[in-house]
C-alpha cells in the first residue's frame, strides 16, 4: 500500500493504493476527470524526493506528493 | 539557516538577529532581499502553504552550494496570511567579499521562484484564491498527464 499526497491547492484528500509503480499511479489519476488540469502541471515526488520519469518502482510505505505550480515570497 | 513563521515577519527583529550572529564571524558581505507584500489588483493580502520536507531538502542542498564558496545563506518564510505591507520572505547570503554575495542571493531567490515547494493565495474578501497565473511549474512537471 502507498500513500498519495495532493499538496498546496489540489483540494483533494489522500489516497491509499495497491499499486507497485508511477505509471499504475498515472493510469488511475488520468481517470479521474477533477485531476485532468493537474496532471499536466504537477511535479512528482517519491518519499521527499522529486522524479523526472514514471520508471520508479514501489515499495509498501512509499509515499507519493503532487506539487502543483509554485510561487514562494 | 531556514525559519518558518506562522504570520507575517518581523522584518527589523529578523535582521538584527542574522547581523548580530554572524557580527564576528569575519564575514565581509551581508546582503539581504526582504519581498513586502504590495498593494495590487485589490488584494488584502497574501496566504502560503509550505510543504516543509522538501523545502528543507532544497534549502540544505543551497547550503552546501553556498558552503563550496565560502558563503552562509538564511532564509525566513511565512505560512499563512500575510497583510498588505508586511513581509513573507527574506533571504540573505553572507560571504567573504561582496561579489560572491551578490551573485548567490541573485541565483537562490530565482531558483526560490521556480523550485521552492510554496503555494499562495491572494485574499480576496476574506477568500484564499490560488495564484496561479504567477506560479512556476517545478521542472519535470507534467509526467502523470496522457
Amino acid at each position: 500500500m502507498v500513500t498519495v499526497d495532493f499538496l498546496g491547492p489540489i483540494q483533494k484528500p489522500s489516497l491509499k493504493l495497491e499499486i507497485t509503480n508511477l505509471n499504475e499511479l498515472a493510469k488511475i489519476l488520468q481517470d479521474d476527470a477533477e485531476m485532468s488540469e493537474w496532471l499536466k502541471n504537477c511535479a512528482v515526488a517519491v518519499n521527499d524526493t522529486l522524479v523526472s520519469s514514471l520508471d520508479v518502482s514501489l515499495k509498501d510505505g512509499d509515499k507519493i506528493s503532487l506539487l502543483p505550480p509554485v510561487c514562494g515570497g | 539557516m531556514l525559519s518558518l513563521y506562522d504570520g507575517n515577519l518581523d522584518v527589523p527583529k529578523i535582521l538584527k538577529d542574522w547581523y548580530a550572529a554572524e557580527a564576528t564571524t569575519n564575514y565581509g558581505a551581508y546582503i539581504p532581499f526582504v519581498g513586502t507584500v504590495r498593494s495590487e489588483d485589490g488584494i488584502d493580502g497574501l496566504s502560503f502553504d509550505i510543504y516543509e520536507p522538501i523545502l528543507e531538502s532544497w534549502f540544505e542542498a543551497w547550503q552546501e552550494k553556498a558552503k563550496a564558496k565560502g558563503a552562509l545563506i538564511k532564509m525566513a518564510h511565512s505560512r499563512g496570511d500575510v497583510l498588505l505591507h508586511e513581509s513573507s520572505y527574506i533571504a540573505a547570503v553572507f560571504s567573504p567579499r561582496r561579489r560572491v554575495a551578490l551573485d548567490l542571493i541573485d541565483d537562490f531567490v530565482e531558483d526560490f521562484k521556480a523550485s521552492a515547494p510554496i503555494w499562495k493565495y491572494d485574499i480576496i474578501k476574506g477568500k484564499r484564491v490560488y495564484a496561479l497565473d504567477r506560479s512556476t511549474e517545478i521542472a519535470g512537471s507534467g509526467i502523470l498527464a496522457k
